[in-house]
């Protein structure tokens, strides 16, 4: 294997996402020789993606959105380089790209190209003005024709979904959501919040449709999207329409390689695919389980940072597997935050082993939620309230009994000081269900 | 045949925007009556003249503020600031600057020819202070209505925030109170005009042997308790009050300065540079400046002659003046609303000092949750690049920071939130040993 004095090699990386510039750098911790090519089409600065949001609403600048300055690259000796790959020979070990870029040879090769939004063969959904929310081309796209929207419809309620409808929404649009599910995102969050979230975005004036689905998109004669019909026959009339049905990973630069595929690039849990010294780490990656099981796809900022921290020790000859660990997620709907840490079961997956307890005020849109199991803390969910990641952690690890956990409750909160606390409540509200 | 439905009819800020378009030129309509009293023909005299100026102005610019937000719902509202024309760094906002300057430069150097507008005041400042207003009262008055006015705001833009709320009804206090009202009536009962929020050596002559032969001089002993006050307050209050709460105690809940910043500069915030450059600059900057009055006022106690006048002139001209004022706040549209409290003030660089080595105070992160996406960085106003620290998962210890509290307002994920913790030695690697990390930031900083 590589070790630290081997030197020399050339570890090339195709996507300069949270999963490449993590494995970059993690690499670059332990090698300080090698060299390191990064490799986009989409730009040639890493940025944070999940903040493509706040650049259309006018938050910030593109230019906020990148991590590091300049400098940082020419420090940790990371060459990038903005082009489009388009064949990868893994006996040569040569990566050719589109244009006129002259090829790479590599000695160790990262696939880590991220996603791409689902299309599930709808009429009409390669128009113009039909477009997903990934990329800076789909923000520079939008941007584009923002004068002439007036209505927007977005098809699919996920975390994109709503944020999609928030920035149209910001721009003075009139936005309606369709959403398959019974309730907002309910195959993710539990009934409750996910009416919660429901009534938020609607009180926020985005016009919600649940149980709805996408039957086509009509087009204007002059090949631009104009409406969408539903199946249940209505028509709405709209400049814009968003597709934000979930991403699947994107595998355009595997086209014709020999790199085994099935949904994403087929790894093991050291992020190592069928194919020697060609790994893969982030959004692409669908990891292969022992027998039995599904296989997992991640697509996550979080566990695209977790893959490039495995894969970049992996690759410089040290042991890891990579370990999800008890997981953690978070994100905001309008002006409503959410933290869940372990295990939550959505709407309908609770079973007979799992007792939920929840708070949830009348006067106020927040919901607090202990999940036990067996009497033991396996998850909390947290709408309106930050609670501590750390400190949640620690609880669920320890599987601590309920009345342990609500000892504690204080200590996990994360709110500002000043704000309200709520744990008084929650606690007798608890005791009470518990009884 | 398919039904045709259509939703809301009107886009939902339609008409809140016709409201603010229509209120934002009213209250520059009201800008007119100053415009004629530099033209020599002021509208009306006394309280009838002073009512004309200011009324309208104050009525206009809080229905403007109120028509923002009030179909808003709670929550953080920074919808089009890297856009806006005064926010964006576009050309009102580069003129909006170069009034500021120009305005703070006839201020400092040309005070007379403010009279016909500090005229206008003169009623107020009869009643307040029992004496005629000069260009310095109508500064006060016109710098404590920007607290007001866009403190309203404040309390309307974070109503969901308790933190900001709290922070801002105090500057707002000590402001009205402390900075404006109790130093003009000091004025009126015959006794020294001075500021019980500021402190050397943010304001140097606390310190000045000729101040405190002065001050002794005063009857009825208050004179001798100011003395007394301001070198408690600099040695005494400052470090401990620190040592519990940070920085933030002083420059985001009581300094006049921090108090304009966090008012009428939050507009502004995002302007701050965030380079590493920036920060290099900053730290030469602002300590050379606490040398150098440190050296000054030492110096004014130990010599004498014309060397060391000068020298008092100079730092008055130059930092009092230009740092401060010009440039402090001259620059808010173009650099942000801190430049003076992160680049110049010595008061922040020995608060910065005590933050950084002897305090409990830090900014937690919330474990993994960072998504990098950059509005607690970008909404710094000190130009701290919080999200560096929030990636690693790391508590944010910073000589510059003040406390404002809005990374923690604007990250979309909870992850960062204010706390002085119940020690001072587990904020970072380091911490333990304030003394030698001190001394080792020295050698290599
Ligand atoms: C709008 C939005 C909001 C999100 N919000 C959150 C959130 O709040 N929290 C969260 O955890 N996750 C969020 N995510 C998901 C998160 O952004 C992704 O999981 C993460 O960015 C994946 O990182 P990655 O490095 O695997 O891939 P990416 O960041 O997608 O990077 C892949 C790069 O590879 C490039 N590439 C692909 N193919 C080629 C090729 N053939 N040649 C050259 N370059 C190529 C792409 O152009 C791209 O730049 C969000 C995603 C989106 C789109
Ligand atoms: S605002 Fe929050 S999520 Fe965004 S970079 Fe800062 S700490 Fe991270």
């Amino acid at each position: 294997m590589f070790g630290r004095k081997t030197g020399g090699r050339h570890v090339v990386i195709i996507g300069n996402g949270i999963a490449g510039v993590t494995t970059a750098r993690a690499v670059r911790a332990r090698d300080k020789k090698c060299r390191i090519t990064l490799i986009s089409g989409e730009s040639l600065h890493f940025f944070s993606r999940p903040a493509l949001m706040y650049i259309y609403m006018g938050h910030l600048t593109e230019r906020n959105t990148r991590p590091f300055e300049e400098w940082f690259w020419k420090k940790t000796r990371i060459e990038r380089l903005q082009a489009w790959v388009k064949f990868i020979d893994v006996d040569a070990k040569r990566v050719d790209f589109a244009g006129d870029t002259a090829s790479l040879t590599y000695d160790q090769l990262v696939i880590a190209t991220g996603s791409k939004p689902n299309k599930f063969g709808w009429p009409g959904q390669d128009l113009e003005r039909v477009q997903g929310m990934c990329t800076l081309q789909d923000l520079a796209n939008l941007e584009a024709i923002s004068d002439d929207i007036e209505h927007g419809v977005i098809v699919g309620g996920g975390l994109i979904g709503v944020e999609l409808a928030e920035m149209l929404h910001s721009r003075g649009k009139r936005v309606t959501m369709l959403a398959r599910e019974k309730n907002y995102w309910d195959n993710a969050l539990p009934e409750a919040e996910a009416a919660l979230v429901g009534r938020v975005i609607r009180k926020g004036g985005i016009d919600l449709r649940l149980a709805t689905e996408l039957d086509r998109i009509e087009d204007d004669g002059e090949g631009r999207a104009c409406a969408v019909h539903t199946k249940d026959g209505e028509r709405l009339p709209c400049q814009f329409v968003g597709l934000t049905a979930g991403v699947s990973p994107n595998l355009s630069a595997l086209e014709g390689s020999k790199i085994p595929t099935g949904r994403g690039v087929l790894c093991d849990f050291s992020l190592r695919t069928q194919v020697p010294d060609v790994y893969a780490a982030g959004d692409c990656v669908e990891f292969v389980t022992p027998e039995g099981e599904r296989n997992v796809v991640e697509q996550l900022w979080y566990t695209g940072e977790m893959h490039g921290e495995v894969l970049g020790r992996v690759m410089c000859g040290e042991e890891a597997v990579y370990d999800r660990g008890i997981w953690f997620n978070s994100a905001k709907f309008l002006d409503l935050e959410w933290h869940t840490y372990g295990e939550v079961p959505p709407a309908g997956r609770e079973t007979p082993d799992h007792q939920m307890l929840l708070w949830q005020p009348d006067d106020a849109d927040l919901a607090f939620r202990l999940v036990l199991k067996q009497g033991r803390l396996v998850g909390v969910n947290s709408m309106g309230i930050r609670y501590r990641h750390k400190v949640c952690e620690r609880w669920i690890a320890d599987g601590l009994g309920a009345e342990q956990v609500l000892e504690r409750l204080p200590e996990g909160n994360f709110d500002p000081e000043f704000y309200r606390r709520y744990e008084p409540a929650i606690v007798r509200a608890f005791r009470e269900q518990l009884r | 045949m398919s039904v045709t439905l259509t939703g809301p009819a009107v886009s939902p800020h339609a008409d809140s925007a016709g409201l603010r378009t229509a209120f934002a030129v009213a209250t520059g309509v009201s800008l007119l009556p100053f415009a004629l009293a530099l033209a020599g023909h002021p509208v009306g005299s006394g309280w009838t003249a002073f009512a004309i100026a200011f009324v309208p102005f104050v009525v206009f610019a809080m229905l403007y503020i109120w028509a923002t937000y009030r179909d808003t719902h709670p929550g953080i509202k920074n919808d089009d600031i890297t856009r806006g024309h005064f926010t964006g760094r576009r050309t009102a906002g580069v003129l909006l600057g170069v009034v500021l300057t120009g305005l703070y430069t006839v201020l400092y150097f040309q005070g007379e020819w403010l009279q016909p507008v500090f005229a206008l005041t003169d009623p107020l400042s009869q009643l307040l202070r029992d004496r005629p207003a000069d260009q310095w009262f109508l500064y006060g008055f016109l710098y404590t209505l920007a607290v007001l006015i866009m403190g309203a705001r404040m309390f309307w833009r974070y109503r969901h925030n308790r933190y900001q709320l709290f922070r801002t009804a105090s500057v707002m206090f000590f402001q009205l109170g402390f900075a404006f009202l109790l130093p003009a009536f000091l004025l009126a009962m015959q006794q020294p005009e001075f500021y019980f929020t500021y402190f050397w050596p943010l304001k140097p002559d606390y310190l000045y042997p000729s101040y405190w032969a002065w001050l002794w001089q005063q009857p009825g002993g208050v004179g001798a308790f100011m003395l007394m006050f301001g070198v408690a307050a600099s040695f005494v209050l400052t470090p401990i009050l620190t040592f519990y709460f940070g920085k933030r105690w002083y420059c985001s809940w009581v300094c006049g300065c921090g108090g304009l910043a966090e008012t009428a500069g939050d507009p502004f915030r995002h302007l701050s540079s965030k380079k590493y450059a920036a920060w290099r600059f900053e730290r030469w900057s602002i300590h050379s400046v606490l040398v150098i009055i440190t050296a000054l006022t030492i110096w004014l106690w130990v010599g004498e002659g014309e060397a060391v006048q000068t020298g008092k002139k100079w730092y008055g001209y130059a930092v009092g003046m230009v740092l401060s004022g010009i440039v402090g706040v001259g620059f808010y549209p173009l650099l942000g609303s801190r430049v003076w409290c992160r680049f110049f003030c010595p008061m922040a660089a020995i608060l910065g000092i005590g933050q950084r080595f002897f305090s409990r105070f830090r900014i937690t992160t919330n474990g993994d949750q960072c998504m990098a996406c950059g509005n607690c960085s970008a909404y710094c106003e000190m130009g701290i690049d919080v999200r560096a620290y929030a990636m690693q998962g790391k508590n944010i210890v910073r000589a510059s920071c003040v406390g404002c509290g809005i990374c923690s307002a604007v990250c979309p994920r909870g992850v960062l939130k204010l706390e002085n913790g119940k020690t001072y030695a587990d904020r970072y690697d380091g911490a333990q040993n304030p003394l030698a990390t001190l001394l080792r930031s020295l050698k290599n900083p």
